[in-house]
């Protein structure tokens, strides 16, 4: 087993922010992350990518991504890529996994900056060849340069989907339409949040620079879609999709992105028994942390979109409060400085945080998003359907996970990460309660599938030390 | 003082696990109105965490009788509680990996025809091989149960539950006893502002049921256990049977789902007072290092999930079944120690027994409360 000040899980904006900033206060720190380099979602095979003419068709955004990752590599914090947490427990010992083997790591304090999910949205025939989500496209396009060979509708709400449709263009990819998911009159309830957000003009200029993008490149919009549904046989073949209080139109269709928003991974906190809250404005859970980012479980901390959805600026400075937060924790710098040095990341945190709630009003899940139909598939892993789901919680008001017992939905390798929350929606909807009043399903370890010969070699390093 | 608000049954039954729903069936079906005061809900705990395992191999000589009559109910569970509750009688196995092993086995079995029993079979290296092609080439024999099997706890759990419902027991679930008072011939029984009063209650509180006995003046010397449990990725098809193995803390089997389920008794640690218990993964590695020895085609299949249930363990790993000796009108059934599912039928129909006749005809002896209790409460 080894042993480190400060165990980092992640290696985006948040976890290498987090990473210099305890390094610059002596922290021995090791950075374990799934990926093969460092970057996070955003900043994805920046390293190998921003000098390639792609780069510059990614944009500036993810340009500035290769100058953190340079910071990174060369703080001296040990970062193993390629590297899975599968389980942590309090006091820390987290077990990994990389190069085929499982190990247990000790530390005496944790960041988790795993980051976020998209939003999973089941409708029908989300689970057909061919459907895909904007976040796997972009990944696509950032790892390999890859363009998809048809034009692709997207479809969904949100600042992603614009992104990608513009990097989507500049690479040469070809758009077949964009159904705008947002509905009728966001833009109003919006504006009320406005006077908080103006200190990020910069970024609603952005939003207007894409729409406008769009528009001259001639992407077709429909607007304000309501309810979609792919269809085909083996595969994606066509689309059919209804605006708000208007009639269903058929379209043929090869590659269908969707998204509507993202939510941020919470199991690792869940499966440490930490406090979660229910965010309202966001519509899923997020971990109860003080203003350093400290989890109700002592020294483990969240950063990042983990924290709650705020975006790469904002998830850096949460890095840096939390690396300060350790540091001073473990007695490397004092409670005063390190008050002086969060002053400046505390304000830009702050100004970022201020311009949520306009995005966060703008681009609310329409409430289809959150009520599939009865044939839809919700659990994937274990093929449990809205219909099932709702005749079952219609007998003795179950919660979360009585109906996960009673059908399975939730059981699967993906632990709920896909249909967590809709289940939660759905019972709530049959029982006429608020979805946070169900709660989310108790988490069982592993966190990520390990294999039966991982965990048996475990066994044997562990006995032997 | 009775509260006025408070509900009257003939018998209350303190849990809803399948111990508590089992008894309550029976007795309903006795005539007489039950109901069940669950904490949680239905099954919430050791019940929905088993292994599900269905298995006379290897019990306790005390627990043989009551085991087999048990067995008997289970080949015919969807006449009984109206669904086959996923039911498989594919056998129980329990592997010699090595010569070293075989002795053991071959004992038990001489002691089992000795005393006139003849489910428990021992079988050799080519049998083994010809019933589990996907087992180790390096097994040498195994003593069998044919006819044992495996059954999905969820639908045993929902199949007794709708069973109890259709007999007419009220469950009441999100309902913790918390006080016991005397009132007259009755108990009654207090949940937060809730409660309920019965002369008859049965206390099968599966891990509190020590507290629960406590409640009502008596100390029962109860440990507890939190079995792990692990189920992979689903797989083919390639195994029927419930396999364990000599020396080593392995239950291997492989569900209708296709997923492995595998246990065995490798513990984890409980928290009884939060209700919670926790994987210990250096231990359950141990589970994975036999699983692997055994199938090695399982190595590289991925584990989806762990978990852990929480039970109460007696120092002879028998059960505790029987009416108090001190307190009248109180019934216990609990302590199953980690093999309890099995004797889940049978157990609805001692406990009416118990509770209507006052006796039961089964042999239930070496079960009884008193064993547990020290000083003036042994009888
Ligand atoms: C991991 C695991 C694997 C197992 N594998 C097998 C197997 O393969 N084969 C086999 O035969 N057996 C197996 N067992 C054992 C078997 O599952 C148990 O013996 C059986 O389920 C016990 O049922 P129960 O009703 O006594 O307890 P439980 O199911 O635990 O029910 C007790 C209930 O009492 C409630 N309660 C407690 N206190 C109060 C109170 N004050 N007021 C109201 N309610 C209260 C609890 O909430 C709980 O729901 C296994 C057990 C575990 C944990």
């Amino acid at each position: 087993m080894s042993a480190v000040d400060l165990l980092i899980v992640g290696a985006g904006p948040a976890g290498m922010a987090a990473a210099i900033t305890a390094r610059r206060h002596g922290l021995d720190v090791l950075v374990v992350d799934d990926q093969p380099a460092p970057g996070g979602q955003i900043w994805r095979s920046v390293e190998t990518v921003a000098a390639s003419p792609r780069g510059s068709r990614l944009g500036d955004s993810y340009l500035a991504g290769a100058a953190r990752a340079q910071a990174f590599r060369a703080c001296g914090a040990a970062y193993e890529p390629g590297a899975q947490l599968w389980q942590i427990e309090p006091g820390f010992r987290a077990f990994v996994t990389s190069g085929g083997k499982a190990r247990t790591i000790s530390a005496s304090a944790v960041i988790l900056a795993t980051g976020a999910q998209e939003r999973p949205v089941p409708f029908p025939g989300w689970t057909l060849p061919g459907v895909l989500t904007v976040g796997a496209g972009q990944v696509l396009l950032k790892t390999a340069d890859q363009v998809p060979e048809k034009p692709v509708w997207i479809a969904g709400s949100g600042p992603l989907p614009l992104l990608y449709m513009t990097q989507l263009l500049a690479a040469n990819g070809r758009i077949a339409g964009f159904l705008d998911t947002t509905p009728p009159g966001r833009l109003g309830a919006a504006l009320r949040h406005l006077p908080g957000a103006l200190g990020k003009a910069g970024d609603l200029w952005k939003g207007i620079a894409w729409t406008l993008a769009l528009k001259r490149a001639g992407v077709k919009t429909v607007r304000h879609v309501a309810e979609i549904e792919a269809r085909g046989e083996g595969r994606l073949q066509s689309l059919r999709y209804r605006r708000q209080g208007g009639s269903w139109e058929e379209t043929p269709a090869e590659v269908l992105l969707v998204h509507e928003g993202l939510v941020p991974s919470i199991h690792a906190p869940l499966a440490l028994d930490c406090k979660v809250e229910w965010r309202r404005d966001q519509h899923c859970y997020a971990p109860v942390l003080d203003a350093w980012g400290e989890s109700s479980q002592p020294g483990l901390f969240v950063a990042g979109d983990g924290a709650g959805i705020a975006g790469a600026i904002a998830a850096e400075h949460r890095g840096t409060l939390a690396g300060l937060a350790v540091a001073a924790r473990l007695g490397r710098v004092s409670a005063a400085a390190a008050e002086t040095e969060a002053t400046p990341a505390r304000k830009l945190l702050d100004r970022e945080l201020a311009f949520r709630p306009f995005l966060d009003a703008l681009y609310e899940p329409r409430p289809q998003v959150f009520a599939p139909p009865d044939e839809t598939v919700v659990c994937r892993c274990e093929e449990v359907t809205a219909g099932t789901l709702r005749k079952r919680a219609e007998v003795g008001r179950p919660g979360t996970n009585q109906v996960k017992a009673f059908t399975r939905a939730g059981m699967g390798p993906c632990q709920g990460r896909q249909c967590g929350y809709t289940v939660m929606h759905i019972l709530a909807g049959v029982q006429n309660r608020p979805p946070e009043a169900l709660g989310f399903y108790r988490i069982r370890p592993p966190l990520k599938p390990v294999t039966l010969g991982e965990l048996a070699a475990l066994g044997q390093t562990d006995d032997a030390a | 003082m009775m509260p006025a608000s408070a509900q009257g049954f003939d018998v209350a039954v303190i849990g809803g696990g399948l111990h508590g729903l089992t008894a309550a069936l029976s007795l309903a079906r006795g005539g007489r109105s039950v109901v069940i005061l669950e904490r949680n809900w239905v099954g919430r705990h050791a019940s929905s965490a088993t292994a599900a395992g269905v298995r006379t191999l290897g019990r306790d000589l005390a627990e043989v009788p009551i085991s087999l009559e048990s067995m008997e109910m289970w080949r015919r569970i969807a006449s009984i509680v109206g669904d086959d509750c996923g039911f498989h009688a594919h056998g129980q196995f329990k592997v010699a990996e090595f010569d070293g092993h075989l002795p053991a086995l071959q004992e038990r079995e001489a002691t089992m025809r000795r005393l006139g029993y003849r489910h428990e079979e021992m079988i050799g290296a080519a049998e083994l091989r010809r019933l589990i092609p996907s087992l180790s080439p390096h097994c040498v024999g195994a003593l069998i149960v044919r006819n044992d099997g495996a059954a999905d706890p969820h639908r045993t759990i929902a199949a007794f539950r709708s069973a109890c419902e259709r007999a007419g027991v009220a469950i009441v679930e999100g309902c913790g006893v918390e006080a016991v008072e005397r009132q007259g011939p009755d108990w009654l029984l207090r949940c937060g502002v809730r409660s309920f009063h019965a002369p008859a209650v049965v206390n099968a509180a599966g891990a509190w049921a020590a507290r629960v006995a406590s409640l009502f003046g008596e100390s029962i010397d109860l440990g507890v256990r939190a079995s792990m449990m692990m189920a992979t990725e689903r797989l083919a098809p390639f195994l029927a049977p419930v396999v364990s193995v000599v020396g080593r803390a392995l239950s291997f089997k492989q569900s209708d789902q296709g997923t492995l389920v595998i246990g065995g008794g490798l513990q984890g640690a409980a928290d009884i007072d939060r209700q919670r218990s926790t994987v210990n993964f250096v231990e359950l590695a141990k589970g994975a290092r036999a699983s692997a020895d055994l199938f090695p085609i399982v190595r590289g299949v991925r584990i989806a999930r762990c978990w852990t249930g929480i039970e109460a363990q007696t120092r002879d790993h028998l059960p505790v079944i029987g009416a108090s000796p001190q307190i009248p009108g109180l019934f216990h059934s609990f302590g199953y120690s980690g093999h309890g599912f099995q004797l889940v039928p049978v157990l609805g129909e001692i406990m009416r027994d118990l509770v209507v006749d006052q006796k039961t005809a089964r042999s239930i002896a070496a079960f009884a409360p008193a064993r547990l209790m020290q000083g003036r409460h042994a009888a």
